[in-house]
């Protein structure tokens, strides 16, 4: 009787691995960078480039850091989310506009809507290689203390707020400083 | 014919297909550290090239950041920690051995071991019925000869 299961078991093992193989997303990779503090940085802000933010700048308050850019596909398709999102006035929103050119960010903003508290240009790319970025659109939320707390990679979803990062947010809300 | 030599062409040129930078280097052996660090690490946008055959935009930051550290005098083994900081163990092409790479790592000798019983065991069954064989012409043997005395009787 063994003889004649053993084959079946093994088949069932082996179609469970990989159905979990196939379900796995490769190009979401677990960022090291979560339960860190967020690296520093200090760059100039996309509307008023003489002024510079810098992470220490949000001490006390729970920020989402959406890294986003004009020639980016699926940053169109977050864009409606993110406006949704800021309306609601739940948290604060920080843009970082990666590898992108001022102006067509700035067309790009006009004409979608802005989201954002205050976008801050990234245009080497600096920035996003400090915080492990390699896919755009991504999205850290960043508790009171300065420390990352999730990361989202690609599009942010309605789903993904009311599952993910409302209950968050409204969590770290509550921590103290 | 004339298209399969135009595949061939093709094909060997994607081969030596390589991300060109120009770096100048201090000395040799900072090249070399260079071109052995970027052929180690993964380029995360096409996840199965090193940054090194990598022209994906990524690729490009990252071959800066090694050159730069580089030049900054940092080690090799800095320039690892500094990405898998921020990437993680995925950016390594060779993963450190940890708990949570063992399975990885020990896979292989876990399903060879596995194959080896498996081995075993089928040739191991293969001789008992060899065995059965004996016992069997044995007791042919034992009735053909009483058989044979029947036959004096």
């Amino acid at each position: 009787m063994l003889k004649y299961l053993l084959p079946l078991l093994l088949f069932i093992v082996m179609a469970i691995f990989l159905a979990i193989g196939l379900n796995l997303n490769p190009h979401d990779i677990p960022s090291p960078l979560v339960n860190k503090s967020a690296p520093i940085f200090s760059a100039p802000k996309l509307q008023s480039p003489d002024e510079k933010l810098s992470p220490s700048d949000l001490k006390g308050q729970v920020w989402l850091f959406n890294v986003w850019a004009s020639w980016c596909v699926s940053c169109r398709e977050e864009h409606p989310v993110l406006n949704q999102l800021a309306q609601q006035k739940r948290v604060t929103l920080i843009g970082l506009n990666y590898k992108d050119e001022p102006l067509a960010a700035l067309s790009w903003l006009k004409q979608l809507g802005n989201p954002y508290t205050i976008s801050i240009m990234d245009q080497d790319g600096r920035i996003g290689l400090d915080w492990g970025v390699y896919g755009v659109p991504e999205t850290f939320v960043i508790d009171k203390k300065g420390m990352i707390r999730h990361k989202l990679t690609g599009p942010v979803t309605l789903s993904a707020i009311e599952q993910t990062l409302l209950p968050l947010i409204n969590q770290l809300q509550m921590e103290s400083e | 014919m004339k298209l399969w030599l135009l595949i061939f062409l093709w094909l060997s040129v994607l081969l030596s297909a390589h991300a060109i930078d120009t770096h100048t280097f201090n000395n040799p052996q900072q090249q070399e550290a260079y071109e052995s660090l970027t052929s180690q690490l993964r380029c995360l946008v096409c996840q199965n090239q090193t940054i090194a055959d990598s022209n994906a935009e990524l690729a490009a930051d990252l071959r800066r950041q090694v050159y730069e550290m580089l030049q900054q005098g940092k080690s090799y083994a800095e320039i690892v920690q500094f990405m898998t900081d921020r990437y993680g163990d995925f950016v390594l092409y060779n993963p450190p051995f940890k708990a949570k790479t063992g399975l990885l790592w020990l896979g292989p000798l876990l399903f060879l071991g596995l194959g080896l019983i498996g081995l075993y065991r089928f040739t191991k069954r293969k001789k008992n019925t060899a065995s059965d064989d004996e016992i069997k012409s044995e007791k042919l043997a034992k009735i053909r000869s009483l058989l044979d005395e029947g036959d004096v009787s």
